[in-house]
Parts: C-alpha cells; structure tokens; sequence
C-alpha cells in the first residue's frame, strides 16, 4: 500500500506496471488516472492546494474504508498538488485484487471519496481570470451509493 | 484556550493569511467562528455564508456545533474539489 502527496509529476505508466508486478496473489488490477482538464480551450493553468497532514490522514481512512469493504491486494494513490498545466496528470489511484469486481468498485469508491473528502483545491487560471472551482452537488451525491 | 487556525483556499485569500493563532474562550466551532467573524470586515466577509464552508478539528472533519475542548488545531475551507 502507498500513498504518495507530491508535487512533482509522475509517471503513469511506470506506477502502473510496478504496482502490477508487486501485487502478490493477485489476478486483477484497476487504475484511473485524473487529468487537468480544459473545458473550453481557454484554460491556462491550475493551482491545486492541499492541507498537508490532513491529506495523507484522510487518505489513509478513505483507504481503510476500501480495504474494509473489499478484498485488495493493494492500493495505490497519488496526488500532486501546486502547479499545473492543461493536460498534466493530477492525480492516480491503483487497486488490485484476486478478481477484477472488487478492483473496479473499490476504484471507483477511492475515487468518490478522493473527490470530496480529500482536502485538496482546485484553482484554475484562465482567459476568463482567476476561479477557485466550486464542488459539484453531484459529486457530494456519488458518496451515498456506498 | 490556544488555538492554532487554519484557513485554506478562498477562505485563506479574503482573509489575507493562512494562520492564526489565537486565545480564546469559544467551547464549540460555532462560538469560534462569531469570535472571529468580529475581528474585522475580512473575516465578516469570509464567514459570511457557513453553508459554503467546511472545518476540521485536530484533521478530522467535523461540524459546527463541535465542542473545541481538547481541539489545538481548527481548519476552515470551502467544500473539497480533490481528483
């Protein structure tokens, strides 16, 4: 298990095959992979800020609670904060299991939970100005179908 | 009562700091906020509208009725956007 809060970028690929090889007993593995993502063309940047100690605590329990719920071989997450450009990889999680159900579930719940119970914020700069990025109902909504 | 305060994203920019570290005689979140919301026209401003903001005791979320007996560390910030 890891959890990794940093800034510098990572590489996607890399995390996902060295994660594949060490995942002992296990016959399934799921990654997702957030982008920073420009919805109208005009986006310049973004600036992600994040409440060190609290992000690796909260982590660690939305992790807990996945492993309570499923049978994992291990799990995977990283998430960047400071700088960014459009395009640039933000954050990944990874989860392996003996079948490829409790991946995938156990996946989507990390990332449920990463979206609005992780203390990370989203700032983004562009032609437009400067806009911190509200948090949607819909996402808020997602965590009661666990 | 010596509490550390933290302040995070706009929350952190209308206040124009991203600490404090403040005595006070609040028992619960609620207590704190009316004490800091009194400082000045920043902090009236940035706690305008509590129904946008989030906190957390000692890092663990929490609620605004929360006691603050044991807490050192209070955390404001608008609802999470991680992902």
């Amino acid at each position: 298990m890891a959890i990794r809060v940093q800034a510098d970028p990572f590489d996607y690929g890399g995390e996902c095959a060295s994660f594949a090889a060490e995942a002992e007993g296990a016959g399934a593995v799921v990654s997702f992979c957030g982008l920073v993502r420009d919805n109208d063309g005009t986006l310049r940047g973004m600036e992600i800020e994040h409440y060190p100690g609290m992000t690796e605590r909260a982590l660690a329990a939305i992790e807990a609670q996945a492993r309570a719920r499923w049978d994992l071989a291990d799990v995977l997450v990283v998430h960047r904060y400071g700088a960014m450009a459009p395009g640039d990889m933000i954050m990944m999680v990874a989860t392996a299991s003996r079948h490829r159900a409790d991946a995938f579930a156990a996946a989507e719940f990390l990332m449920d939970y990463l979206k609005s119970r992780a203390p990370f914020w989203k700032k983004e700069h562009s032609a437009q100005g400067t806009d911190w990025v509200a948090a949607k109902a819909e996402d808020e909504d997602a965590l009661n179908r666990w | 009562m010596t509490l550390t305060v933290l302040y995070f994203a706009w929350l952190r920019e209308r206040i124009g700091a991203p600490r404090d570290t403040l005595e006070t005689s609040a028992t619960t979140v609620a207590e704190l906020v009316a004490e800091l919301r009194a400082v000045d026209e920043r902090y009236a401003l940035a706690f305008s509208d509590l129904a946008s903001i989030r906190v957390a005791l000692d890092q663990e979320l929490s609620e605004f009725d929360a006691p603050l007996a044991g807490v050192r560390e209070v955390a404001f910030f608008p609802p999470m956007t991680g992902g």
